[in-house]
């Protein structure tokens, strides 16, 4: 028997917000997170700008000791510690005693690249022969799994702790991923969510294959223009989101807050076959996705009254709205609202996932539709799909019901994520 | 410096690798760093780098290995300043 899973807290590390009230308040206002970057001016980058989470030093001392602090050079471990550990406290669970781990909680936080400044500081060190001056933590803030490692160990956690990486489906795939050890019971409470460090040497590669905007530089705030028929390329971002995910039972033991249920959803492959690529997304693949996504959540396709896309800003938007079209078969007015997050906070890479699906679930809470930013022109292919109304500009009132929310990643690889109001 | 300066010093490098529950004042000469500190072994190359640093000298690999005690740490510190 399946057991039901619910959605009891809630963490980010977003560049329009960190903590989950500046968060919201970025949301609901349209206030972007994207500025101008003068380092990558100084290195020469097309793209300038980019969305960073602001940390305040003062901020540090509440999430790591004094020992972790130094030496610490891996911002995505910055954010995904301040993610996870708020998602923890905001659902209401203690820290694991300090002799005994709660063998009912683990974590599946997921990440593309980790501590590449710490990585790049330990490289200029051994290429100058002094490998023995690295000292004890150069390991753990590289490791891929160094995030899950730095908050299980925070946190005292006992059960599964891993760490998952897809690209830019990072995220929605571990919620997946959470959801099903849940659902089969081999957990009772998963912190998940994924982070992605911020900085030249993670948005580079990005900068050299010319996909993103270049001539926004002056203007950071106007950059990332998903649906939009002047969408020139996506705005590289960072930062981190976290969930915690629970079984309904032990969500209602404890009388914690419910956020939104988690109904159900898919990852699946293009195989990198037909229009699929390393790139591009097989959009065959995207809508079976999709469906696959409402069979496993038990709801018929036209149930879903909010989608929030992947929505790059790249030319690609379109066809994500044609294969959104597709998978639901609903055009014009029926189509679901639908926004993207990236105008406002860039694309997060594999912190995209989890920051927007946090995003996501907030809008159940809220009963709101967050607003899109800098689609004004809408892209001519998307309104011979979509009804404007559907494409809200401002924040509106709206309850989503049904929500579904996909992630598109690299290597052709898809996850499609169901969320619903939480009804008893 | 005296020797009572360089114990003070390595008392303020170790202070930061303390475990929550052990305090500064439960160092003593005799301490030794993992079983009785509760000093996580992997930090002990981050003492012997701090040491290196704030008594500007290079520890080799024996020395480290020899490293068990406070009071280990002050004898290789005193023949290193001495050389």
């Amino acid at each position: 028997m399946n057991k039901r899973v619910v959605i009891t807290g809630l963490g980010i590390c977003a560049p329009n917000g960190v903590g989950l009230e500046a968060f919201t308040h970025s949301l609901q206002n349209g206030i972007s997170g994207i500025r101008f970057q003068p380092k990558l001016k100084q290195l020469q980058f097309s793209c300038q700008v980019a969305g960073e989470p602001l940390i305040k030093d003062n901020l540090l001392q509440h999430y790591f000791s004094p020992l972790q602090l130094r030496g610490l050079n891996a911002s995505g471990l910055v954010y995904g510690v301040i993610a996870g550990t708020d998602a923890w406290n905001d659902a209401g669970l203690p820290i694991a005693p300090k002799d005994r781990p709660d063998w009912d909680s683990g974590i599946i936080f997921g990440t593309g690249i980790l501590g590449a400044d710490k990585f790049r500081e330990s490289i200029y060190a051994i290429d100058e022969g002094n490998v023995r001056r690295l000292g004890s933590t150069s390991v753990m803030q590289v490791m891929a799994s160094g995030i899950s490692a730095y908050l299980g160990g925070i946190l005292g956690t006992g059960n599964q702790v891993t760490t998952n990486s897809s690209a830019c489906t990072t995220g929605t795939e571990g919620i997946l991923m959470a959801y099903e050890r849940i659902r089969s019971g081999k957990a009772k409470r998963m912190l998940t969510g994924s982070c992605s460090d911020s900085g030249p040497y993670i948005w580079a590669g990005f900068d050299s294959m010319r996909i993103l905007p270049r001539n926004y530089n002056g203007n950071p705030s106007k950059a990332s223009r998903p649906l939009s028929a002047s969408a020139a390329g996506f705005v590289p971002g960072s930062g981190a989101g976290a969930l915690v995910l629970e079984s309904l039972e032990s969500a209602r033991e404890r009388g914690a807050n419910i956020y939104a249920e988690v109904l159900g959803g898919a990852v699946n492959s293009g195989g990198q076959r037909g229009e699929g690529s390393m790139t591009a997304p097989n959009s065959e693949s995207v809508v079976r996705c999709i469906r696959k996504a409402t069979e496993d959540a038990g709801i018929h396709v036209s149930e879903i009254d909010t989608i929030n896309g992947h929505l790059t800003a790249t030319r690609k938007d379109p066809i994500e709205i044609r294969n959104w079209s597709e998978a639901l078969q609903d055009t014009g007015t029926d189509f679901p609202f639908v926004n993207s997050f990236k105008g406002l906070f860039g694309h997060g890479l594999a912190a995209a996932g989890s920051m927007e699906c946090v995003a996501s679930v907030l809008q159940i809470g809220k009963g709101q539709v967050f607003g899109n930013v800098n689609c004004e022109d809408l892209h001519p292919e998307i309104e011979e799909i979509v009804h404007r109304s559907k494409i809200p500009l401002k924040t509106i009132l709206h309850q989503p019901k049904i929500l579904a929310k996909a992630s598109f990643g690299f290597g052709d690889v898809n996850a499609c994520v169901i969320f619903s109001q939480f009804n008893d | 410096m005296t020797e009572t300066d360089r114990y003070a010093k390595l008392k303020e490098i170790i202070r930061i690798y303390l475990p929550e529950d052990v305090a500064v004042t439960e160092i003593s000469a005799s301490s030794h760093f993992i079983n009785e500190l509760n000093i996580n072994s992997a930090n002990l190359v981050d003492i012997v780098l701090d040491v290196e640093d704030a008594f500007d000298i290079t520890l080799e690999n024996e020395d480290m290995d020899q490293m068990q005690t406070v009071q280990d740490a002050l004898d290789i510190i005193d023949g290193k300043l001495k050389e």
